[in-house]
């Protein structure tokens, strides 16, 4: 039976696992503890739950434990990457790299750090949403000290050549911060293949609880430093101070390790549904356009623009489907995605885009009454759509004179 | 964000959309708002010559749903109306009877663009034809 409203948003968020919750629930019952208690068993056994998370979350990525530094989410991870680093490295250098995709957590850090005196450098992307390597190549200079690029992009899907990126950062002497929040336990990410110095990480991004996440500093060939942004009582190698969040970190384990384990046949399924998605979307409606590379993207994602009509209307259309849309009037900032304007395609595109984010838990026939109803709504809304009505009588509407407001 | 339900009602069962003939000297055109701004209103009304009464009053527009009700209620309420009551429209009339929040205003004053231009084309064609 399929059961309403469907959810399909899961780069927003994912649903805890139910075998994640398991695992939690003992810590917030009878293992309580303080994992910075040392002289107690409450504390000790709070600990030992710590270490194994940390084990388990190192192994998804091919580090090792003590590489882990556990933080409030992926927000807190990136800030502490990159103001972390810009501050420890300031003697060498003043320079930052990054990407105008970036998410607004790396964005808005590295904004900050350039009110203080940093230089950043943001590159362009191409109309396919990755980065020109030959333009990474070229601004690096002596001055820089950081390169921080996304492995998957949160709104297209798109995947950064990290390996590359992380081939050229080596080589220069530069560090590579990469937020991997939406690619790792989604597909093989791994910080010595990829010669990945920090790497951001989300729990409730991978089936996790919320309010939980990792930054992985790599500690040797090179061993990174960073300055702490959070002081405190010296957890987590003095990086990053606070009282763990023991629940959430044993949470966050344990949906790592079913991120590793489960690897193959999740990414099966998100692509075969996100395929199935597609197919049956061309299949019904013209005028569709993919925002991002479909070749390099995660399994589960489709952006997609449905010309002439605009997104926040057909989010209202389809009100049992929970989607996300680049348009300006889903946004609090009342623009359009700037991910989206950073292809190329135009305003009116990222205002007519829907994001379907498929995961572990949706099913074919989820899959099916989305894609019915989208083009049911999708059509319906052209046919109330003045553009629609001027493209199908011949009207170039790139030929217009808009009254702009 | 929640929507009205008057906004719901308005989107789910649009009233008068379509189109009328934009040559005839009866009829006059608003187009307003532009693609790359997410919302374009076409409105059009059909003016009654002996009478001078909105008879007929259609739309189609490109835009969030708080637009397409705007849109929708603006050709609910020309109907009827006398082109000097029509002008008499003001967007935050439309802003009550939706109950739209403040970050919505804004399809409320493009529908009352739309009526004025829409009114401005029909006045246009009588002026050309006289």
């Amino acid at each position: 039976m399929l059961k309403l409203p469907i959810y399909m948003d899961n780069h927003a968020t994912t649903p805890v696992d139910p075998r994640v919750l398991d695992a939690m629930l003992p810590y917030f019952r009878e293992h309580f503890g303080n994992a910075a208690s040392r002289n107690h068993k409450f504390g000790w056994e709070a600990e030992e739950a710590v270490e194994q998370a940390r084990k388990q979350i190192a192994e998804l990525i091919g580090a090792t434990a003590k590489e882990i530094v556990f933080t409030s989410g992926a927000t807190e991870s990136d800030n502490l990457a990159i103001r972390g680093a810009a501050y420890m490295y300031r003697d060498k250098g003043d320079h930052i790299i990054t990407a105008v995709t970036e998410h607004k957590a790396v964005i808005d850090t590295c904004k900050r750090l350039e009110k203080e005196g940093f230089r950043v450098t943001y590159l362009p992307v191409q109309k396919d949403g990755l980065i020109d390597l030959g333009r990474l190549r070229e601004a690096i200079t002596d001055k820089t000290t950081l390169v921080t690029i996304m492995t998957a992009n949160n709104e297209i899907g798109v995947v950064q050549p990290v390996a590359e990126i992380g081939a050229i950062t080596r080589e220069r002497g530069v560090l590579f911060h990469t937020d991997a929040v939406q690619a790792a336990g989604k597909i093989p990410f791994d910080v010595n293949a990829m010669k990945v110095d920090m790497a951001s990480l989300s729990a409730h991004k991978m089936y996790g609880p919320k309010g939980v996440g990792a930054l992985y500093v790599r500690r040797r060939n090179p061993r990174v430093l960073l300055t702490p942004i959070i002081e405190g009582g010296g957890h987590e190698r003095g990086m990053r101070s606070g009282t763990l969040n023991v629940p959430g970190i044993v949470g966050f384990g344990k949906a790592a390790e079913l991120c590793r384990t489960e690897l193959a046949a999740d990414m099966a399924h998100a692509l075969a549904l996100r395929d199935r998605l597609n197919a049956k979307l061309h299949e019904g409606l013209d005028e569709l356009y993919i925002n991002g590379s479909m070749e390099h993207r995660l399994p589960g994602n489709l952006n997609i623009s449905f010309a002439y009509v605009e997104g926040e209307s057909l989010l209202m259309g389809i009100n049992d489907v929970a989607v996300s849309s680049g348009s300006a009037c889903t946004s609090a900032s009342l623009e359009p995605s700037y991910v989206l304007k950073a292809l190329g395609a135009g305003d009116e595109m990222a205002h007519s885009s829907i994001r379907f984010g498929i995961g572990r838990f949706n099913t074919e026939e989820e899959v099916d009454y989305v894609a019915a109803k989208t083009v049911s709504v999708v059509r319906k809304l052209r046919e109330m759509s003045p553009l629609y009505e001027m493209v199908k009588s011949g009207v170039d509407l790139s030929k217009m004179v808009w009254a702009s407001h | 964000m929640a929507y009205s339900d008057k906004v719901v009602d308005h989107f789910n069962n649009p009233r008068n959309v379509g189109s009328l003939p934009k040559e005839d000297a009866s009829v006059g055109t608003g187009l307003v708002g532009a693609p790359e701004c997410g919302d374009v209103m076409k409105l059009q009304v059909r003016v009654n010559p002996a009478t001078g009464v909105i008879d007929e009053a259609k739309f189609k527009t490109f835009g969030c749903g708080s637009a397409i009700a705007s849109s929708s209620l603006a050709t609910e309420w020309l109907k009827g109306k006398t082109v000097d009551e029509a002008l008499a429209i003001k967007n935050t009339d439309i802003v009550a009877e939706l109950s739209l929040p403040p970050v919505k205003v804004h399809c409320s004053v493009l529908a009352e663009d739309a009526i004025k231009a829409a009114i401005a084309d029909f006045k246009r064609k009588q002026e050309a034809g006289q």
